[in-house]
């Protein structure tokens, strides 16, 4: 089977600014495909070429092998989307809303009213069909929003930022409902800067600066800390203490996570017993170091500065 | 098509819960008409007059009973002799004093030329000026009775002479409400599409939606169209129903046909809803479009297309400026079905440019909405 998303050398410009630069990655049927990166780093972007909203400076991207430059209004068609602001007429009810996206995607009866049924069922917004959506908490427009760009039966389904701003319960909700669309068969290209959601995704592009700085599945991506060592230290003057581990032997990279650090060093035995040693002999007394199984956000931190010791962070050229 | 009623069906759900469309829609063109039809009157009638009669003889009578028998005048106080006329007019007692001296039927007995004296209110000048106007009339009217009766008393055979006789067509009563509906349709028209359909497109980018939208499998014409033919529909009905409340409240009766009427409009509508997808494509908030909206089309119609100020009376250079607004094209058709009865044939050339400057807007409005980002 051919991947239905396929992308290929795709940039942006917008006048001088680069917000996208030479991504190329595939998506695999029924995946849950990943597109992380902080605020700024090119994934909306990547998006909006995606659905046709955008046309690439340069580069190519296929949906559903069309050519999404010169055949957008086909891909439309297949497609749904979703993006971080609700895009729901809040003066309109559940239904109406329901409704109205249904129409627009051209849907008649009597299948306009058997998937505005299924939609309401589907995201549990049944009882609720007249109330008014500006009424709605958060949780639920997101549900509503959901069920919006997916009454057209798409094939390949978009979300920008699709969690943003709602409640920790909700997020799980949702993500259980991508879940069983994923299992379902459709397509799913996610964006999101949280990166305890990309736990649910197959495989993942990290995004910096425009550039896709790493691709994979999660395991495949911890990879990059083969041979190393990740080590959590907790101490009194973390800042300071900071440059102090930067100093230190073997010392790859140090990170600050809340209040803590995280130091990632090469991996040779006894590296927590020196780490610590260092530690007490400058001064930190009562430090803990501990060696931890390195997170998605650990990975992204050491991608990205990665990458942007060898230059390519610089967007603006 | 199945589209397209979805965009219809839901801008027709949203105006009716958006409050500012509301109003828009509904409370401006009613507030309008009402102020317009009833305030806005340049009918001049009924002007309190005081009378300060120093002769008192049957000549004076005559002459007064002239006046307060005339609708024009009320006589509302017999001013004393030596009478303070100045505190008349300041504590508005009257808006004119007529002051026959005590010397009128001597003169007029004499045989000479009697003097008498109007004084008015100027500080409105329209009403001032009309007032003269009709003041003269009476006393030109009374003058010709006075001859006539001395020539029957002399036994001398009356001069020959011209009894003029003054109509006016259409509007016989010279009503100026008859004058100024027509023109208040234009305007409230004007206003009213060019806003809707500015303000409904820009509250979609506004509010993201208008990004949702073109991901949709909706084409950008079926989204104009969706955006454009509920307010065509809403303003047609609101034309009717504008004609229907003048015919009760003010008697203006429309004497052409109403299909003459309703294609004119049309052509009218497709201009001014052309013109608000273009306001809508120039603007990225509400506020702005608003502004725009008022500035470009209420300000023309109301100044520049001959529904309150008469065109041939402005500054040559404002008289060249008209032409390029579609109201003044529109209010001289609407007036001729309106009131004269006729149909579109004589105004062609009036016709033919609402019909062209309604496409050149639509087409230019279209290609800059359809247009692909980016």
């Amino acid at each position: 089977m051919t991947s239905p998303v396929e992308v290929d050398h795709l940039s942006k410009r917008f006048g001088s600014f680069w917000a996208v630069q030479d991504v190329s990655f595939d998506v695999r049927p029924g995946d849950i495909f990943g597109l992380l990166g902080s605020n700024g780093a090119g994934k909306s972007t990547v998006i909006r070429m995606l659905c046709g909203l955008l046309s690439p400076t340069s580069g190519r991207a296929r949906v559903l092998g069309l050519d999404v430059a010169r055949d957008a209004e086909n891909v439309k068609r297949q497609i749904g989307y979703m993006t971080q602001r609700f895009s729901l007429y809040v003066d309109l009810t559940v239904t109406q809303n329901l409704r109205f996206y249904g129409g627009v995607y051209g849907l008649r009866e009597p299948a306009l009213r058997e998937r505005v049924q299924w939609a309401l069922r589907h995201s549990g917004l049944e009882g609720k069909e007249d109330l008014l959506t500006s009424g709605l908490p958060g949780g639920w427009r997101q549900r509503l929003a959901l069920a919006c760009a997916i009454l057209h039966e798409p094939k390949v389904l978009f979300l920008d930022e699709p969690t943003g701003g709602v409640d920790p319960i909700s997020r799980r909700q949702f993500w259980t409902l991508i879940d069983t669309m994923a299992e379902s068969g459709i397509t799913i290209i996610v964006t999101t800067h949280y990166l305890d959601e990309a736990e649910h995704c197959g495989r993942i592009a990290l995004m910096h600066a425009g550039r896709l700085v790493s691709l994979g599945s999660v395991g495949q991506l911890k990879e990059v800390f083969a041979g190393r060592v990740v080590l959590e230290v907790a101490c009194p003057r973390y800042q300071e203490a900071l440059e102090e581990l930067e100093r230190a032997d073997g010392v790859l990279e140090v990170a600050l996570f809340g209040t803590r650090l995280h130091v990632v060093v090469t991996e040779a035995g006894g590296a927590r017993e020196r780490i610590a040693e260092r530690l007490e002999r400058a001064g930190y007394a009562g430090a803990t170091v501990e060696r931890i199984v390195p997170s998605l956000e650990d990975v992204f931190i050491h991608t990205v500065m990665e990458a942007e010791s060898r230059g390519e962070g610089a967007a603006i050229k | 098509m199945r589209k397209i009623w979805a965009v219809a069906l839901k801008e027709l759900r949203q105006a009716v819960r958006d409050p500012l469309t509301l109003m828009l829609l509904v409370g401006l063109p009613s507030l309008m008409l009402l102020m317009y039809g009833y305030a806005l009157n340049f009918d001049v009638r009924h002007v309190a007059l005081a009378v300060q009669d120093r002769d008192r003889s049957p000549a004076s009578r005559d002459l007064l009973a002239s006046f307060g028998e005339s609708t024009y005048f009320d006589i509302v106080a017999d001013l004393p002799a030596g009478a303070d006329l100045d505190a008349i007019a300041q504590r508005r007692i009257a808006r004119a004093v007529l002051v026959i001296p005590e010397d009128f039927s001597e003169t007029l007995a004499a045989g000479r030329r009697a003097a008498v004296q109007l004084i008015v209110d100027g500080s409105d000048a329209r009403t001032a000026t009309t007032l003269l106007g009709y003041a003269s009339a009476l006393v030109a009217e009374t003058n010709i009775a006075m001859i006539r009766g001395t020539l029957r008393r002399t036994g001398t055979p009356a001069p020959p002479s011209i009894d003029y006789q003054p109509r006016a067509w259409y509007n016989p009563e010279l009503q100026s409400t008859q004058f100024l509906i027509p023109g208040l349709i234009g305007f409230i028209l004007m206003l009213t599409a060019v806003l809707a359909t500015a303000l409904s497109v820009v509250r979609e980018k506004e509010r993201g939606t208008m990004e949702q939208l073109r991901v949709t499998a909706l084409g950008p014409g079926q989204l104009i169209l969706g955006k454009t033919l509920p307010y065509l529909g809403i303003t047609v009905a609101g034309t009717f129903l504008i004609l229907l409340v003048a015919r009760v409240l003010f008697g203006v009766v429309v004497r052409g046909s109403y299909l003459d009427l309703l294609a004119l409009t049309l052509l009218y509508l497709l201009g001014a809803l052309g013109f608000g997808l273009l306001v809508s494509s120039v603007s990225d908030s509400q506020a702005l479009a608003f502004q725009f909206g008022i500035i470009l089309s209420m300000l023309p119609s109301i100044f520049l297309s001959g529904f309150i100020f008469p065109i041939r009376s402005m500054p040559v250079v404002l008289q060249w400026v008209t032409y390029a607004f579609p109201t003044r094209y529109f209010l001289v058709v609407l007036r001729g079905i309106v009131l004269k009865g006729a149909g579109l044939g004589p105004y062609w050339r009036d016709v033919a440019f609402l019909g062209i400057y309604g496409l050149a807007i639509f087409s230019i409005a279209w290609v800059r909405l359809t247009r692909k980002e980016g």
